[in-house]
């Protein structure tokens, strides 16, 4: 294999890493908020790409973005409001015990009902996304090995989001407050946060967010009524894999498992290229049931009541 | 009194309409002539069914307007077997059993046809398939018949046109699909007749939504070539990758490109490509001396005005399929379905859309090596490739 080869796989595993990261990050604000496991999130990133589709036709493609981004958001608050909540109070008052995995499965529903609703709108038809700069054709090379100059826009979004989330989380009242929410709701409802509207607010940011990664891949990937399911599975694949709840683990799992997946694919047929990341998906947690780079819930507990 | 009188006006009503029910139903109108139809309306394989349907029904109904077969009206029956085999099967079984139909035609997919095609021929009801692959009429059965032209054809085209080109070492990539696969094989099969060597071949899964390690492993192959078979979005994709890689080697694809969606989602990287299709989409660029040309473009025009979508070569392959029936009841002027299936051997020289169908006891697909045309893409449109 000579070096470009070898760089230009690694540049493939970047488009694959970020893409999987910015979905694991959506996962991961949903689950501080609630502990819930939101399947619907591979549904926003599909609405922000189909919404960039639509709107991109009337305005100016920044401005179909950002409306993406907000309706999206405005969705995904929607969907709190009116059926998780709803869900999790019945949930709690019949069953007697926490209601998180009639939540999760609620988002399954959910899922199934954007996705339907999205080819009643779109059809089954694919759609595509007016790349940022230049068009399908445009090129950069770096030693060797070449690559669109969408996936720059990918990568730096990415990062963009995950710096945006880590300061969100530290140093800001409403991202310790979401925090403390999934550690404890009764504990937090005891300090006075609005432990209801923190999850309702952890919605409307995970769609968002979402949102924005599904316009900014788009280009690359196009997008189809029926994408999110895959993304979900994925983007929950790499969470795991790096230990739910922390943006650096999501991040880092991420970009590691696209990597992997890339290379897979000289010893493996590319049609094998999931099962190598549900393998090692398999192994991690055999080995270390908190993640490659999570800590146990406990510890985590502990460190914030530093 | 006047509300029992108005009671008994209903019941008349009711009892007319039983009776007229019931006299369609069993047929006292012996004039129908009942035809079976089995398509994937819904489900994956939709977007070939679904065109399937609305021509068929277009069809018999410009049909019946001209007076029918003979004097005679047709009723079709259509079932919405969603791509399954299993439900396929029990809706050939319905249609011959209980609907008495005089001939069935699709399914839509190959996998279907291979499901019905012994009940029918056994049942002595003439099928005429929808599906490409070649085992549905290999080896012949005297009632089962297909309209789609012959996978070996497609692949054939193919090589002769890279042969041309001076392509000897080729890089093969298909979905996971039964498309894919089929394609693969006969691909691989066939690539030494024509002196090319398949240095790389490959599988993706057909939800793909970017293949640049693949095309990393293609780049690194030495491959003068690459030949997609799929049906799937991926086949935009490949083309974008392809650009975005500075990966220059030219990109054959399947006839499952022959839908002008996918030459949109490629936008500018579509330009170049090139692949064997049916003479449907490029209608309009066909010499006036081609005799399936008016017919085509009749075809397009009825579609297009009626559904306000672009026909399709799936459409297509439903147009013929109920053009030869039409043909063979016509000809053999009975609706006994095995003097049907008889006629049906004996049809010759009969354009369609597919190509011109010439049947006989050992072929019963009809079509030559002429039903297929190499295309390209040029400025976002579809164009006949060289002129051979």
């Amino acid at each position: 294999m000579t070096s470009d080869i070898v760089i230009q796989y690694i540049i493939s595993g970047l488009i694959y890493g970020s893409i999987y990261a910015v979905i694991a990050l959506g996962f991961n604000i949903v689950y501080n908020a609630t502990g819930i496991i939101n399947f619907a999130q591979g549904e926003f990133v599909m609405l922000g790409g189909m919404i960039t589709h639509s709107f991109s036709k009337i305005m100016s493609l920044p401005l179909a973005l950002l409306a993406a981004v907000l309706i999206t958001a405005v969705i995904g608050g929607f969907i709190e409001l009116v059926l998780i909540r709803n869900i999790g109070r019945l949930a709690k008052k019949k069953l007697k015990k926490s209601p998180e995995m009639q939540m999760t499965i609620m988002t399954i529903g959910i899922s199934i009902l954007l996705r339907e609703t999205a080819l009643t709108i779109w059809g089954e038809q694919v759609q595509t996304v007016p790349f940022f700069t230049g068009n399908e054709t445009s090129s950069i090379t770096v030693a060797g090995a070449s690559f669109s100059p969408q996936l720059i826009w990918i990568i730096t979004t990415a990062f963009l989001i995950f710096l945006f989330l880590s300061f969100f989380y530290k140093f800001t009242l409403k991202g310790q407050a979401m925090r403390a929410c999934a550690c404890s709701k009764t504990g937090a409802l005891i300090c006075g946060i609005p432990a209801s509207t923190m999850v309702t607010f952890s919605f409307i940011l995970a769609a968002g967010i979402g949102a924005l990664a599904g316009s900014v891949t788009a280009p690359l990937t196009q997008t189809h009524y029926a994408i999110g399911t895959a993304l979900s599975i994925k983007g929950f694949t790499v969470a795991v894999f790096g230990g739910l709840g922390s943006s650096g683990a999501a991040a880092a799992a991420g970009f590691l498992l696209g990597i992997i997946e890339s290379f897979s694919i000289v010893v493996f047929p590319e049609a094998f290229k999931d099962i190598v990341s549900i393998l090692l998906l398999l192994i991690v947690l055999f080995l270390r049931p908190s993640g490659l780079f999570g800590t146990p819930l406990k510890k985590r507990k502990k460190d914030s009541n530093k | 009194m006047i509300q029992i009188g108005k009671k008994n006006g209903c019941r008349k009503w009711q009892a007319a309409a039983a009776f007229l029910l019931i006299t369609a139903g069993t047929g006292v109108f012996a004039a129908t002539i009942k035809i079976g139809a089995i398509f994937a309306v819904t489900g994956p394989a939709s977007y070939l069914g679904a065109p399937e349907e609305k021509t068929a029904k277009l069809f018999v109904e410009n049909l019946n307007k001209a007076g029918g077969i003979n004097g005679n009206k047709i009723e079709l029956i259509v079932k919405d077997s969603a791509g399954s085999s299993e439900k396929a099967l029990s809706f050939a079984k319905q249609l011959i059993d209980e609907h008495e139909v005089v001939a069935i035609i699709g399914p839509t997919t190959s996998g279907e046809s291979l499901a019905i095609k012994d009940y029918c021929n056994k049942s002595k009801v003439p099928l005429i398939s929808c599906a490409a692959a070649e085992t549905i009429v290999e080896p012949v059965l005297p009632f089962v018949f297909k309209t789609p032209q012959k996978d070996s054809y497609v692949v054939k085209w193919a090589y002769q046109t890279m042969k041309d080109n001076g392509i000897t070492k080729l890089a093969v990539v298909s979905s996971n699909t039964g498309f894919g696969a089929g394609g693969k094989t006969q691909l691989e099969k066939y690539a030494n007749d024509f002196g090319i060597t398949v240095v790389l071949s490959e599988s993706y899964d057909a939800a793909a939504t970017d293949l640049s390690s693949l095309l990393t492993k293609v780049k690194g192959s030495g491959a003068q070539a690459v030949i997609n078979w799929s049906i799937e979005p991926a086949q935009s994709i490949i083309a974008k990758n392809m650009k975005q890689m500075n990966l220059t080697i030219p990109l054959y694809q399947s006839h499952g490109f022959g839908n002008i969606k996918y030459v949109e989602a490629a936008g500018d990287a579509a330009d170049g490509i090139i692949f064997p299709c049916g003479k449907l989409l490029v209608a309009d660029l066909l010499p006036d001396s081609d005799s399936q040309k008016a017919l085509l473009q009749k075809y397009s025009t009825d579609y297009k005005t009626k559904y306000k979508e672009d026909a399709s070569t799936f459409g297509g392959h439903a147009y013929d399929a109920i053009l030869l029936l039409t043909t063979a009841i016509s000809q053999a002027k009975s609706s006994d379905p095995v003097k049907i299936a008889a006629a049906l051997e004996k049809i010759a020289n009969l354009p369609g859309t597919a190509g011109i169908f010439t049947m006989s006891k050992t072929d019963h697909n009809g079509l030559g090596m002429d039903s297929i045309v190499m295309l390209t893409v040029k400025n976002g449109k579809f164009a006949l490739y060289g002129t051979k």
